[in-house]
Protein backbone atom coordinates (compact mmCIF):
# COMPACT_ATOMS: atom_id res chain seq x y z
CA UNK A 1 0.00 0.00 0.00
CA UNK A 2 1.62 3.09 0.92
CA UNK A 3 -0.55 5.34 -1.37
CA UNK A 4 -0.38 9.16 -0.71
CA UNK A 5 -3.78 11.58 -1.18
CA UNK A 6 -3.60 14.97 -2.51
CA UNK A 7 -6.26 17.23 -2.00
CA UNK A 8 -6.14 19.58 -5.04
CA UNK A 9 -7.67 23.46 -4.30
CA UNK A 10 -9.57 25.08 -7.02
CA UNK A 11 -11.48 28.30 -7.21
CA UNK A 12 -14.55 29.03 -9.32
CA UNK A 13 -13.86 26.07 -11.36
CA UNK A 14 -10.38 26.37 -12.48
CA UNK A 15 -7.35 24.01 -10.63
CA UNK A 16 -4.84 26.30 -8.95
CA UNK A 17 -1.37 26.71 -8.65
CA UNK A 18 -1.19 25.29 -4.99
CA UNK A 19 -2.96 21.89 -5.81
CA UNK A 20 -0.05 21.12 -8.29
CA UNK A 21 2.67 21.69 -5.75
CA UNK A 22 0.75 19.66 -3.73
CA UNK A 23 0.48 16.84 -6.23
CA UNK A 24 4.48 17.51 -6.81
CA UNK A 25 4.86 16.41 -2.96
CA UNK A 26 2.26 13.63 -2.64
CA UNK A 27 4.40 11.96 -6.19
CA UNK A 28 7.29 12.30 -4.28
CA UNK A 29 5.97 10.60 -0.71
CA UNK A 30 4.38 7.99 -2.93
CA UNK A 31 7.55 7.13 -4.64
CA UNK A 32 9.52 6.88 -0.87
CA UNK A 33 7.27 4.48 -0.19
CA UNK A 34 6.55 2.09 -3.42
CA UNK A 35 3.32 3.11 -3.43
CA UNK A 36 1.25 5.78 -5.59
CA UNK A 37 -0.27 9.04 -5.46
CA UNK A 38 -4.10 10.05 -5.55
CA UNK A 39 -5.78 13.32 -5.81
CA UNK A 40 -9.17 14.69 -5.67
CA UNK A 41 -11.06 17.34 -7.25
CA UNK A 42 -14.29 18.23 -5.54
CA UNK A 43 -16.76 21.22 -7.01
CA UNK A 44 -19.86 21.82 -9.31
CA UNK A 45 -20.53 20.11 -12.29
CA UNK A 46 -17.91 20.66 -15.15
CA UNK A 47 -15.04 21.02 -12.37
CA UNK A 48 -13.21 17.78 -13.34
CA UNK A 49 -12.50 18.83 -16.93
CA UNK A 50 -8.74 19.45 -16.60
CA UNK A 51 -8.23 16.94 -13.66
CA UNK A 52 -6.26 15.13 -15.86
CA UNK A 53 -3.19 17.88 -15.38
CA UNK A 54 -2.88 17.11 -12.14
CA UNK A 55 -1.88 13.61 -13.78
CA UNK A 56 1.30 15.95 -15.14
CA UNK A 57 2.30 16.42 -11.76
CA UNK A 58 2.60 13.24 -10.52
CA UNK A 59 -1.38 11.98 -9.98
CA UNK A 60 -1.82 8.57 -11.37
CA UNK A 61 -5.38 8.48 -10.35
CA UNK A 62 -7.67 11.91 -10.08
CA UNK A 63 -10.84 11.25 -8.14
CA UNK A 64 -13.43 13.72 -9.39
CA UNK A 65 -16.33 14.18 -7.57
CA UNK A 66 -18.87 17.05 -8.98
CA UNK A 67 -22.44 18.03 -7.43
CA UNK A 68 -24.18 21.44 -7.53
CA UNK A 69 -23.50 21.30 -3.43
CA UNK A 70 -19.97 20.99 -4.16
CA UNK A 71 -19.70 24.45 -5.79
CA UNK A 72 -19.33 26.69 -3.00
CA UNK A 73 -17.07 26.29 -0.30
CA UNK A 74 -19.00 25.04 2.98
CA UNK A 75 -16.69 23.36 4.90
CA UNK A 76 -18.42 20.96 6.63
CA UNK A 77 -19.87 19.48 3.34
CA UNK A 78 -16.48 19.55 1.27
CA UNK A 79 -15.02 17.81 4.98
CA UNK A 80 -17.44 15.25 4.86
CA UNK A 81 -16.67 14.31 0.72
CA UNK A 82 -13.37 13.95 1.45
CA UNK A 83 -13.01 11.78 4.93
CA UNK A 84 -14.95 9.46 2.70
CA UNK A 85 -12.52 9.21 0.18
CA UNK A 86 -9.89 8.78 2.42
CA UNK A 87 -11.62 6.10 4.39
CA UNK A 88 -12.29 4.09 0.92
CA UNK A 89 -9.01 3.92 -0.33
CA UNK A 90 -7.00 3.69 2.57
CA UNK A 91 -4.21 6.18 1.87
CA UNK A 92 -1.10 6.11 4.54
CA UNK A 93 -0.65 9.81 4.06
CA UNK A 94 -3.33 13.12 3.19
CA UNK A 95 -1.74 16.65 1.69
CA UNK A 96 -3.55 19.54 1.89
CA UNK A 97 -2.36 23.06 0.64
CA UNK A 98 -2.01 25.52 3.74
CA UNK A 99 -4.05 27.99 2.46
CA UNK A 100 -6.94 29.46 4.10
CA UNK A 101 -9.41 26.76 2.56
CA UNK A 102 -6.84 24.07 3.21
CA UNK A 103 -6.35 25.63 7.06
CA UNK A 104 -10.28 25.61 7.43
CA UNK A 105 -11.17 22.11 5.76
CA UNK A 106 -8.19 19.77 7.14
CA UNK A 107 -8.74 20.22 10.62
CA UNK A 108 -11.89 18.66 10.03
CA UNK A 109 -11.43 15.90 7.71
CA UNK A 110 -8.41 15.10 10.44
CA UNK A 111 -11.26 14.85 13.40
CA UNK A 112 -13.32 13.04 11.38
CA UNK A 113 -10.86 10.53 10.25
CA UNK A 114 -9.33 10.36 13.65
CA UNK A 115 -5.56 11.68 12.34
CA UNK A 116 -3.67 13.41 13.82
CA UNK A 117 -2.57 16.81 11.82
CA UNK A 118 0.71 18.36 11.06
CA UNK A 119 -0.08 22.60 9.39
CA UNK A 120 1.80 24.52 7.59
CA UNK A 121 4.61 21.97 6.83
CA UNK A 122 7.54 23.68 4.82
CA UNK A 123 9.52 20.19 4.15
CA UNK A 124 8.37 16.61 4.04
CA UNK A 125 10.33 13.79 4.37
CA UNK A 126 9.80 9.72 4.18
CA UNK A 127 11.86 7.36 6.73
CA UNK A 128 11.12 4.16 5.34
CA UNK A 129 7.62 3.64 5.47
CA UNK A 130 7.07 6.94 7.47
CA UNK A 131 6.56 10.40 6.64
CA UNK A 132 8.51 12.87 8.60
CA UNK A 133 7.33 17.00 7.91
CA UNK A 134 8.94 19.95 9.45
CA UNK A 135 7.43 22.84 10.68
CA UNK A 136 8.39 26.20 12.05
CA UNK A 137 6.69 27.22 15.68
CA UNK A 138 7.04 29.34 18.06
CA UNK A 139 6.75 32.71 14.95
CA UNK A 140 9.63 30.62 13.00
CA UNK A 141 12.15 31.24 15.86
CA UNK A 142 12.12 26.88 16.03
CA UNK A 143 11.56 24.09 13.35
CA UNK A 144 10.14 21.13 14.59
CA UNK A 145 10.49 17.83 13.19
CA UNK A 146 7.46 15.85 14.03
CA UNK A 147 6.40 11.92 13.33
CA UNK A 148 3.17 10.29 13.02
CA UNK A 149 1.90 7.56 15.49
CA UNK A 150 -0.79 7.40 13.63
CA UNK A 151 -2.12 6.22 10.39
CA UNK A 152 -3.37 7.85 7.84
CA UNK A 153 -0.94 11.08 8.58
CA UNK A 154 -2.54 14.22 7.85
CA UNK A 155 -0.26 17.71 6.98
CA UNK A 156 -0.83 20.56 5.45
CA UNK A 157 1.94 22.04 3.05
CA UNK A 158 2.88 25.85 3.47
CA UNK A 159 2.20 27.19 -0.56
CA UNK A 160 5.60 28.01 -2.03
CA UNK A 161 8.17 26.23 0.22
CA UNK A 162 8.36 23.16 -2.04
CA UNK A 163 7.85 24.13 -6.07
CA UNK A 164 6.54 21.52 -8.73
CA UNK A 165 7.78 19.02 -10.60
CA UNK A 166 5.94 18.64 -14.16
CA UNK A 167 5.76 16.40 -17.13
CA UNK A 168 3.48 15.38 -20.00
CA UNK A 169 1.82 12.34 -18.13
CA UNK A 170 -1.76 12.43 -18.00
CA UNK A 171 -3.91 11.16 -14.86
CA UNK A 172 -6.71 8.49 -14.64
CA UNK A 173 -9.73 10.47 -13.68
CA UNK A 174 -11.87 8.36 -12.01
CA UNK A 175 -15.55 9.74 -11.58
CA UNK A 176 -17.47 9.07 -8.05
CA UNK A 177 -21.15 9.96 -6.76
CA UNK A 178 -20.07 12.24 -3.78
CA UNK A 179 -22.53 11.55 -0.65
CA UNK A 180 -23.41 14.80 0.39
CA UNK A 181 -24.13 15.25 4.01
CA UNK A 182 -27.56 16.54 5.12
CA UNK A 183 -28.95 18.84 7.67
CA UNK A 184 -25.64 21.65 7.42
CA UNK A 185 -26.14 24.04 9.73
CA UNK A 186 -23.92 26.89 8.23
CA UNK A 187 -24.91 28.82 5.38
CA UNK A 188 -23.16 31.37 3.24
CA UNK A 189 -25.23 34.37 2.58
CA UNK A 190 -23.05 37.03 1.42
CA UNK A 191 -19.54 37.61 -0.33
CA UNK A 192 -18.05 41.72 -0.80
CA UNK A 193 -15.20 41.16 -2.70
CA UNK A 194 -11.84 42.77 -1.82
CA UNK A 195 -10.27 44.27 -4.78
CA UNK A 196 -11.24 42.12 -7.80
CA UNK A 197 -7.94 40.51 -9.75
CA UNK A 198 -5.91 41.22 -6.46
CA UNK A 199 -3.75 37.62 -5.37
CA UNK A 200 -3.80 36.64 -2.37
CA UNK A 201 -0.94 37.32 -0.19
CA UNK A 202 -0.54 33.69 1.23
CA UNK A 203 0.10 32.61 -2.58
CA UNK A 204 1.62 34.93 -3.93
CA UNK A 205 4.99 34.63 -5.88
CA UNK A 206 6.02 37.88 -5.20
CA UNK A 207 4.71 40.52 -2.42
CA UNK A 208 5.56 44.18 -2.13
CA UNK A 209 4.88 45.23 1.43
CA UNK A 210 4.64 48.25 3.05
CA UNK A 211 5.68 49.65 6.41
CA UNK A 212 4.59 52.61 8.93
CA UNK A 213 7.96 54.54 6.75
CA UNK A 214 5.41 54.32 4.06
CA UNK A 215 3.65 57.40 6.29
CA UNK A 216 0.30 57.26 5.34
CA UNK A 217 -2.51 55.27 3.12
CA UNK A 218 -2.60 57.41 -0.08
CA UNK A 219 1.36 56.59 -0.64
CA UNK A 220 -0.06 53.01 -1.21
CA UNK A 221 -0.05 53.85 -5.26
CA UNK A 222 3.78 53.88 -4.71
CA UNK A 223 3.84 50.31 -3.87
CA UNK A 224 0.99 49.45 -6.29
CA UNK A 225 2.77 50.69 -9.35
CA UNK A 226 5.63 48.48 -8.49
CA UNK A 227 3.57 45.50 -7.83
CA UNK A 228 1.92 46.44 -11.26
CA UNK A 229 5.75 46.53 -12.55
CA UNK A 230 6.45 42.83 -11.66
CA UNK A 231 3.14 41.41 -13.21
CA UNK A 232 0.85 39.33 -12.47
CA UNK A 233 1.24 37.04 -9.32
CA UNK A 234 2.20 39.55 -7.39
CA UNK A 235 0.51 41.03 -4.14
CA UNK A 236 0.72 43.90 -1.36
CA UNK A 237 1.53 43.31 2.17
CA UNK A 238 1.35 45.50 4.82
CA UNK A 239 2.94 45.58 8.73
CA UNK A 240 0.70 45.42 11.62
CA UNK A 241 1.55 49.09 12.29
CA UNK A 242 -0.01 49.87 8.86
CA UNK A 243 -2.89 47.34 9.54
CA UNK A 244 -3.35 49.28 13.42
CA UNK A 245 -3.50 52.64 11.64
CA UNK A 246 -6.24 51.72 9.18
CA UNK A 247 -4.14 51.69 6.49
CA UNK A 248 -4.86 48.69 4.74
CA UNK A 249 -6.91 45.58 5.56
CA UNK A 250 -5.77 42.99 8.06
CA UNK A 251 -6.09 40.71 4.95
CA UNK A 252 -2.52 42.22 4.25
CA UNK A 253 -0.92 41.87 7.40
CA UNK A 254 2.51 39.63 7.14
CA UNK A 255 3.29 38.44 10.83
CA UNK A 256 2.65 36.66 13.83
CA UNK A 257 -0.66 37.53 14.11
CA UNK A 258 -1.10 37.68 10.18
CA UNK A 259 -0.22 35.73 7.10
CA UNK A 260 2.89 33.61 7.05
CA UNK A 261 4.35 33.55 3.54
CA UNK A 262 6.67 32.05 1.71
CA UNK A 263 7.14 34.10 -1.88
CA UNK A 264 10.19 33.27 -4.51
CA UNK A 265 10.72 37.58 -3.49
CA UNK A 266 9.59 39.48 -0.96
CA UNK A 267 9.94 43.54 -0.86
CA UNK A 268 10.05 44.74 2.88
CA UNK A 269 9.36 48.75 2.49
CA UNK A 270 9.87 50.88 5.13
CA UNK A 271 9.70 47.81 7.64
CA UNK A 272 11.84 47.84 10.66
CA UNK A 273 11.61 43.85 10.83
CA UNK A 274 10.10 43.40 14.53
CA UNK A 275 10.26 39.87 15.34
CA UNK A 276 6.56 39.45 14.65
CA UNK A 277 6.87 40.56 11.68
CA UNK A 278 10.26 38.11 10.58
CA UNK A 279 8.14 35.58 11.73
CA UNK A 280 5.90 35.91 8.95
CA UNK A 281 8.12 36.21 6.01
CA UNK A 282 11.67 35.41 7.32
CA UNK A 283 11.01 31.84 4.97
CA UNK A 284 10.63 33.94 1.81
CA UNK A 285 13.38 32.81 -0.99
CA UNK A 286 14.64 36.29 -1.64
CA UNK A 287 14.21 39.45 0.57
CA UNK A 288 14.81 43.32 -0.49
CA UNK A 289 14.89 46.23 2.20
CA UNK A 290 14.26 49.30 1.66
CA UNK A 291 14.66 51.53 4.59
CA UNK A 292 16.29 54.75 5.65
CA UNK A 293 17.73 53.45 8.62
CA UNK A 294 20.96 51.69 8.04
CA UNK A 295 20.59 50.21 11.29
CA UNK A 296 17.11 48.19 11.08
CA UNK A 297 16.56 44.94 11.75
CA UNK A 298 15.16 44.18 8.68
CA UNK A 299 18.62 44.61 6.73
CA UNK A 300 19.82 41.59 8.94
CA UNK A 301 17.46 39.16 7.18
CA UNK A 302 17.68 40.57 3.86
CA UNK A 303 19.49 39.49 0.48
CA UNK A 304 19.82 42.87 -0.60
CA UNK A 305 19.06 46.31 0.90
CA UNK A 306 19.34 49.56 -0.50
CA UNK A 307 19.18 52.73 2.47
CA UNK A 308 17.59 55.33 1.35
CA UNK A 309 13.60 56.88 1.44
CA UNK A 310 11.38 54.87 0.22
CA UNK A 311 9.89 57.83 -1.91
CA UNK A 312 12.75 58.36 -3.39
CA UNK A 313 13.35 54.95 -4.39
CA UNK A 314 10.47 53.32 -5.46
CA UNK A 315 9.55 54.98 -8.56
CA UNK A 316 12.93 54.27 -9.86
CA UNK A 317 12.63 50.87 -8.94
CA UNK A 318 9.14 50.13 -10.48
CA UNK A 319 10.58 52.17 -13.78
CA UNK A 320 14.13 50.08 -14.04
CA UNK A 321 11.59 46.77 -13.40
CA UNK A 322 9.18 47.84 -15.58
CA UNK A 323 12.10 47.99 -18.40
CA UNK A 324 12.80 44.95 -17.66
CA UNK A 325 9.94 43.53 -18.04
CA UNK A 326 9.38 45.34 -21.33
CA UNK A 327 12.27 43.69 -23.13
CA UNK A 328 11.07 40.42 -22.28
CA UNK B 1 -26.39 34.70 26.43
CA UNK B 2 -23.71 32.61 27.71
CA UNK B 3 -19.88 32.67 26.01
CA UNK B 4 -17.28 29.93 26.69
CA UNK B 5 -13.32 31.20 25.53
CA UNK B 6 -10.73 28.27 24.93
CA UNK B 7 -7.30 29.89 25.45
CA UNK B 8 -3.98 29.04 25.93
CA UNK B 9 -1.19 30.01 27.68
CA UNK B 10 1.78 30.38 24.98
CA UNK B 11 5.30 31.82 24.84
CA UNK B 12 5.10 35.78 24.89
CA UNK B 13 6.25 36.46 21.16
CA UNK B 14 9.10 38.86 21.82
CA UNK B 15 10.49 36.35 24.02
CA UNK B 16 13.72 34.48 23.18
CA UNK B 17 13.09 30.42 22.58
CA UNK B 18 16.74 28.70 23.84
CA UNK B 19 16.52 24.03 23.81
CA UNK B 20 19.60 22.33 23.77
CA UNK B 21 20.74 20.08 21.47
CA UNK B 22 18.89 17.10 20.16
CA UNK B 23 15.80 18.57 22.55
CA UNK B 24 12.03 18.35 21.82
CA UNK B 25 10.77 21.26 24.02
CA UNK B 26 12.04 24.05 24.70
CA UNK B 27 14.14 25.00 28.10
CA UNK B 28 11.29 27.07 30.47
CA UNK B 29 13.75 29.29 32.08
CA UNK B 30 13.51 32.84 31.47
CA UNK B 31 10.79 32.87 29.17
CA UNK B 32 7.79 34.93 30.12
CA UNK B 33 3.99 33.69 28.92
CA UNK B 34 0.93 35.53 28.05
CA UNK B 35 -2.59 34.62 26.64
CA UNK B 36 -2.21 34.06 23.18
CA UNK B 37 -2.69 36.83 21.14
CA UNK B 38 -5.62 35.71 19.00
CA UNK B 39 -7.49 34.18 22.27
CA UNK B 40 -7.19 38.32 23.43
CA UNK B 41 -9.21 38.31 20.76
CA UNK B 42 -11.69 36.24 21.38
CA UNK B 43 -12.27 36.86 24.79
CA UNK B 44 -12.88 40.70 23.84
CA UNK B 45 -15.19 39.45 20.74
CA UNK B 46 -16.76 37.61 23.49
CA UNK B 47 -16.98 40.59 26.14
CA UNK B 48 -18.10 42.88 24.00
CA UNK B 49 -21.28 40.07 22.87
CA UNK B 50 -22.34 39.64 26.51
CA UNK B 51 -22.16 43.45 27.53
CA UNK B 52 -24.14 43.82 24.14
CA UNK B 53 -26.78 41.26 25.24
CA UNK B 54 -26.44 42.76 28.99
CA UNK B 55 -25.73 40.00 30.76
CA UNK B 56 -24.20 36.18 30.01
CA UNK B 57 -21.61 34.84 31.39
CA UNK B 58 -18.21 34.83 29.90
CA UNK B 59 -16.09 31.99 30.82
CA UNK B 60 -12.38 31.06 29.89
CA UNK B 61 -11.68 27.68 29.61
CA UNK B 62 -7.47 26.41 29.47
CA UNK B 63 -6.47 22.55 28.89
CA UNK B 64 -2.83 22.93 30.99
CA UNK B 65 -0.58 23.02 33.92
CA UNK B 66 -0.91 24.74 36.99
CA UNK B 67 0.74 27.72 35.70
CA UNK B 68 -2.48 28.25 33.50
CA UNK B 69 -4.15 29.24 36.35
CA UNK B 70 -1.93 32.76 36.14
CA UNK B 71 -3.14 32.85 32.60
CA UNK B 72 -6.96 31.95 33.43
CA UNK B 73 -6.58 35.13 36.24
CA UNK B 74 -5.57 37.52 33.81
CA UNK B 75 -8.53 36.65 31.74
CA UNK B 76 -10.43 37.24 34.52
CA UNK B 77 -8.67 40.82 35.59
CA UNK B 78 -9.56 41.27 31.66
CA UNK B 79 -13.34 41.18 32.69
CA UNK B 80 -14.16 37.38 31.79
CA UNK B 81 -16.88 35.93 35.05
CA UNK B 82 -15.38 32.71 35.74
CA UNK B 83 -12.48 30.34 34.41
CA UNK B 84 -11.72 26.91 34.05
CA UNK B 85 -8.81 25.18 34.53
CA UNK B 86 -8.51 21.10 32.63
CA UNK B 87 -5.68 20.03 34.64
CA UNK B 88 -3.91 18.27 32.28
CA UNK B 89 -1.95 14.95 33.39
CA UNK B 90 1.16 14.63 31.34
CA UNK B 91 1.57 17.71 29.19
CA UNK B 92 -0.31 19.35 26.11
CA UNK B 93 1.31 18.70 23.14
CA UNK B 94 0.87 20.17 19.83
CA UNK B 95 -1.23 16.86 18.63
CA UNK B 96 -4.09 19.56 18.42
CA UNK B 97 -6.26 16.52 17.73
CA UNK B 98 -5.70 15.25 21.46
CA UNK B 99 -6.48 18.48 22.78
CA UNK B 100 -9.59 19.04 21.14
CA UNK B 101 -10.69 15.25 22.58
CA UNK B 102 -9.84 16.82 25.91
CA UNK B 103 -11.84 20.11 25.40
CA UNK B 104 -14.70 18.55 23.47
CA UNK B 105 -15.35 16.04 26.24
CA UNK B 106 -15.70 18.96 28.86
CA UNK B 107 -17.93 21.43 26.44
CA UNK B 108 -20.47 18.64 25.43
CA UNK B 109 -21.75 18.78 28.90
CA UNK B 110 -21.56 22.35 29.22
CA UNK B 111 -24.70 24.50 28.19
CA UNK B 112 -23.02 27.57 26.30
CA UNK B 113 -24.38 27.92 23.21
CA UNK B 114 -21.12 29.61 21.67
CA UNK B 115 -17.96 28.76 21.61
CA UNK B 116 -14.80 30.78 21.06
CA UNK B 117 -11.48 30.19 19.79
CA UNK B 118 -8.16 31.79 18.74
CA UNK B 119 -7.62 31.51 15.41
CA UNK B 120 -3.96 29.62 16.00
CA UNK B 121 -2.23 29.58 19.10
CA UNK B 122 0.99 31.58 19.37
CA UNK B 123 3.21 29.25 20.03
CA UNK B 124 2.27 26.00 17.34
CA UNK B 125 0.65 27.49 14.54
CA UNK B 126 -0.97 24.16 14.65
CA UNK B 127 -4.69 26.44 13.32
CA UNK B 128 -6.71 23.40 14.32
CA UNK B 129 -8.00 23.22 17.45
CA UNK B 130 -11.51 25.17 17.37
CA UNK B 131 -12.93 23.38 14.11
CA UNK B 132 -11.70 19.83 15.03
CA UNK B 133 -13.73 20.41 18.19
CA UNK B 134 -16.62 21.54 16.18
CA UNK B 135 -16.01 18.48 13.88
CA UNK B 136 -16.01 16.07 16.93
CA UNK B 137 -19.26 17.88 18.64
CA UNK B 138 -21.08 17.93 15.25
CA UNK B 139 -21.52 22.07 15.19
CA UNK B 140 -21.10 24.24 12.84
CA UNK B 141 -18.16 26.12 12.81
CA UNK B 142 -16.47 29.50 11.36
CA UNK B 143 -12.91 30.20 11.46
CA UNK B 144 -11.15 33.44 11.04
CA UNK B 145 -13.68 35.31 12.21
CA UNK B 146 -13.51 39.11 12.03
CA UNK B 147 -16.66 39.90 13.71
CA UNK B 148 -20.13 38.26 14.75
CA UNK B 149 -23.89 39.49 15.37
CA UNK B 150 -26.39 37.63 17.11
CA UNK B 151 -29.51 36.67 16.00
CA UNK B 152 -32.85 34.65 17.05
CA UNK B 153 -31.39 31.26 17.59
CA UNK B 154 -28.49 32.01 15.22
CA UNK B 155 -25.08 33.91 14.63
CA UNK B 156 -23.78 35.74 11.57
CA UNK B 157 -19.85 36.14 10.97
CA UNK B 158 -17.89 37.80 9.23
CA UNK B 159 -14.91 35.74 7.73
CA UNK B 160 -12.27 36.75 6.36
CA UNK B 161 -11.39 34.99 3.25
CA UNK B 162 -8.97 34.84 0.33
CA UNK B 163 -10.31 37.95 -2.12
CA UNK B 164 -12.89 39.38 0.70
CA UNK B 165 -15.32 38.83 3.12
CA UNK B 166 -17.63 36.13 3.41
CA UNK B 167 -20.80 36.43 5.64
CA UNK B 168 -21.85 33.19 7.08
CA UNK B 169 -24.90 32.35 9.33
CA UNK B 170 -25.22 29.32 11.58
CA UNK B 171 -27.13 27.58 13.54
CA UNK B 172 -26.40 28.38 17.67
CA UNK B 173 -24.90 25.65 19.27
CA UNK B 174 -22.20 27.32 16.91
CA UNK B 175 -18.45 27.48 17.41
CA UNK B 176 -15.77 30.51 15.90
CA UNK B 177 -12.71 30.88 15.59
CA UNK B 178 -11.54 34.48 15.66
CA UNK B 179 -8.77 36.23 14.15
CA UNK B 180 -7.82 39.85 14.57
CA UNK B 181 -10.89 42.26 14.91
CA UNK B 182 -11.48 45.95 14.33
CA UNK B 183 -11.33 46.92 18.05
CA UNK B 184 -9.09 47.81 20.66
CA UNK B 185 -8.33 45.27 23.03
CA UNK B 186 -9.21 46.29 26.89
CA UNK B 187 -6.61 46.35 29.24
CA UNK B 188 -7.10 44.83 33.07
CA UNK B 189 -7.48 47.53 35.49
CA UNK B 190 -6.33 47.18 38.81
CA UNK B 191 -9.25 47.05 39.91
CA UNK B 192 -9.90 44.38 37.47
CA UNK B 193 -7.30 42.55 39.02
CA UNK B 194 -8.23 42.94 42.09
CA UNK B 195 -11.98 41.67 41.12
CA UNK B 196 -10.24 38.47 39.56
CA UNK B 197 -8.78 37.39 43.03
CA UNK B 198 -12.79 36.74 43.93
CA UNK B 199 -14.13 35.15 41.16
CA UNK B 200 -14.61 31.54 40.53
CA UNK B 201 -11.36 29.37 39.26
CA UNK B 202 -12.40 25.83 39.04
CA UNK B 203 -9.80 23.23 38.49
CA UNK B 204 -10.78 19.88 37.05
CA UNK B 205 -8.71 16.64 35.97
CA UNK B 206 -8.82 16.63 32.02
CA UNK B 207 -9.03 13.56 30.25
CA UNK B 208 -6.20 13.49 27.56
CA UNK B 209 -5.03 11.13 25.02
CA UNK B 210 -1.89 10.17 24.27
CA UNK B 211 -0.23 12.61 21.65
CA UNK B 212 0.04 10.79 18.28
CA UNK B 213 1.46 13.89 16.66
CA UNK B 214 5.01 13.98 18.18
CA UNK B 215 8.06 16.06 18.24
CA UNK B 216 11.26 14.54 17.31
CA UNK B 217 13.49 17.17 17.11
CA UNK B 218 13.66 21.02 16.57
CA UNK B 219 16.07 22.93 15.12
CA UNK B 220 16.87 26.55 14.89
CA UNK B 221 16.25 28.30 12.15
CA UNK B 222 18.78 28.25 9.28
CA UNK B 223 20.26 31.98 9.27
CA UNK B 224 19.55 33.52 6.52
CA UNK B 225 23.28 34.13 4.09
CA UNK B 226 24.47 37.46 5.11
CA UNK B 227 22.88 39.61 3.09
CA UNK B 228 24.27 43.04 1.62
CA UNK B 229 24.11 46.58 0.98
CA UNK B 230 23.74 47.18 -1.99
CA UNK B 231 23.73 50.94 -1.94
CA UNK B 232 22.26 54.25 -1.11
CA UNK B 233 19.26 55.89 -2.41
CA UNK B 234 17.75 55.91 -6.04
CA UNK B 235 21.16 55.43 -7.23
CA UNK B 236 21.45 51.54 -5.89
CA UNK B 237 18.89 50.82 -7.91
CA UNK B 238 20.16 49.33 -11.44
CA UNK B 239 22.55 47.28 -9.44
CA UNK B 240 19.37 45.84 -6.84
CA UNK B 241 17.56 44.90 -10.18
CA UNK B 242 20.66 43.23 -12.15
CA UNK B 243 21.39 41.08 -8.73
CA UNK B 244 17.56 39.93 -8.78
CA UNK B 245 17.82 39.18 -12.40
CA UNK B 246 21.86 37.33 -12.59
CA UNK B 247 22.18 36.62 -9.21
CA UNK B 248 19.29 35.78 -7.35
CA UNK B 249 16.98 35.19 -11.07
CA UNK B 250 13.97 35.81 -9.46
CA UNK B 251 13.03 38.21 -11.72
C1 LIG C 1 1.66 40.03 20.02
C2 LIG C 1 2.19 40.86 18.89
C3 LIG C 1 1.92 40.44 17.59
C4 LIG C 1 2.40 41.18 16.50
N1 LIG C 1 2.15 40.74 15.23
C5 LIG C 1 2.67 41.41 14.19
C6 LIG C 1 2.47 40.97 12.84
O1 LIG C 1 1.78 39.97 12.58
N2 LIG C 1 3.02 41.66 11.83
C7 LIG C 1 3.78 42.78 12.05
O2 LIG C 1 4.27 43.36 11.07
N3 LIG C 1 3.96 43.24 13.29
C8 LIG C 1 3.41 42.60 14.37
N4 LIG C 1 3.58 43.10 15.61
C9 LIG C 1 4.12 44.48 15.76
C10 LIG C 1 5.60 44.60 15.65
O3 LIG C 1 6.16 44.43 16.95
C11 LIG C 1 5.99 46.00 15.13
O4 LIG C 1 5.42 46.98 15.98
C12 LIG C 1 5.53 46.28 13.71
O5 LIG C 1 5.92 45.23 12.85
C13 LIG C 1 6.16 47.57 13.24
O6 LIG C 1 5.70 47.91 11.95
P1 LIG C 1 6.60 48.77 10.96
O7 LIG C 1 7.89 48.07 10.71
O8 LIG C 1 5.77 49.11 9.80
O9 LIG C 1 6.80 50.14 11.78
P2 LIG C 1 8.06 50.72 12.52
O10 LIG C 1 8.65 49.75 13.45
O11 LIG C 1 7.66 52.03 13.00
O12 LIG C 1 9.13 50.90 11.36
C14 LIG C 1 9.05 51.83 10.33
C15 LIG C 1 10.34 51.74 9.54
O13 LIG C 1 10.26 52.58 8.42
C16 LIG C 1 11.50 53.23 8.23
N5 LIG C 1 11.22 54.46 7.51
C17 LIG C 1 10.63 55.60 7.99
N6 LIG C 1 10.49 56.50 6.99
C18 LIG C 1 11.00 55.93 5.88
C19 LIG C 1 11.15 56.36 4.53
N7 LIG C 1 10.73 57.58 4.13
N8 LIG C 1 11.72 55.53 3.66
C20 LIG C 1 12.17 54.29 4.05
N9 LIG C 1 12.05 53.83 5.30
C21 LIG C 1 11.46 54.65 6.20
C22 LIG C 1 12.05 53.42 9.62
O14 LIG C 1 13.47 53.52 9.57
C23 LIG C 1 11.58 52.15 10.33
O15 LIG C 1 12.56 51.14 10.25
C24 LIG C 1 3.12 42.38 16.72
C25 LIG C 1 3.39 42.80 18.02
C26 LIG C 1 2.94 42.04 19.10
C27 LIG C 1 3.26 42.50 20.48
N1 LIG D 1 -4.47 23.72 25.58
C1 LIG D 1 -5.48 24.48 25.16
N2 LIG D 1 -6.47 24.85 26.02
C2 LIG D 1 -7.51 25.62 25.61
N3 LIG D 1 -7.63 26.08 24.37
C3 LIG D 1 -6.67 25.74 23.47
C4 LIG D 1 -5.56 24.94 23.81
N4 LIG D 1 -4.79 24.80 22.71
C5 LIG D 1 -5.39 25.48 21.73
N5 LIG D 1 -6.53 26.06 22.18
C6 LIG D 1 -7.47 26.92 21.43
O1 LIG D 1 -7.36 26.62 20.06
C7 LIG D 1 -6.89 27.73 19.33
C8 LIG D 1 -6.05 27.28 18.16
O2 LIG D 1 -4.91 26.58 18.61
P1 LIG D 1 -3.98 25.74 17.61
O3 LIG D 1 -4.88 24.87 16.82
O4 LIG D 1 -3.06 24.98 18.51
O5 LIG D 1 -3.25 26.74 16.76
C9 LIG D 1 -6.20 28.60 20.35
O6 LIG D 1 -6.18 29.95 19.92
C10 LIG D 1 -7.10 28.38 21.56
O7 LIG D 1 -8.29 29.15 21.45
Amino acid sequence: MGDVLAIAEQRDGRIRPVANEVVTVAASVAEGFGGTAHAVLLGGAGVGEHAGDLGGFGAEVVHVGEDPALEGHLPETHAAVIAEVVRSHGYTVVLFGATALGKDLAPRVAARIDAPLASDVTRVETEGDRVVGVRPIYGGKALARVGFEASPAVLSLRPNAFGTNGSQAAGRIEPFTPTIPEGVRTRIVDFQAAQSGSVDVDEASVIVSGGRGMKGAEHWSLLEDLRGALGPGTALGASRAVVDAGWRPHGEQVGQTGKTVAPRLYFAVGISGAIQHLAGMRTSQTIVAINKDPDAPIFAVADYGIVGDAFDVLPGLTAEIAALRAEG
Amino acid sequence: MDIIVCVKRVPDTETRIRFSDGATAIEPEGVKYILSPYDEFALEAALRASEASEGGQVTVMTLGEEDSQETLRAALAAGADAAVLLSAQGSVTMDGLATAKALASELKNRKEQLVLFGVKAGDDDQQQVGPMVATLLERPCASNVVSFEMGEGVIRCDRAVEGGTEVVEMDLPAIVTLTKGAFELRYASLKGIMAAKKKPLEVKDADLAQARLTVERLDYPPERAQGRIVGEGVEAVPELVRLLRDEAKVL
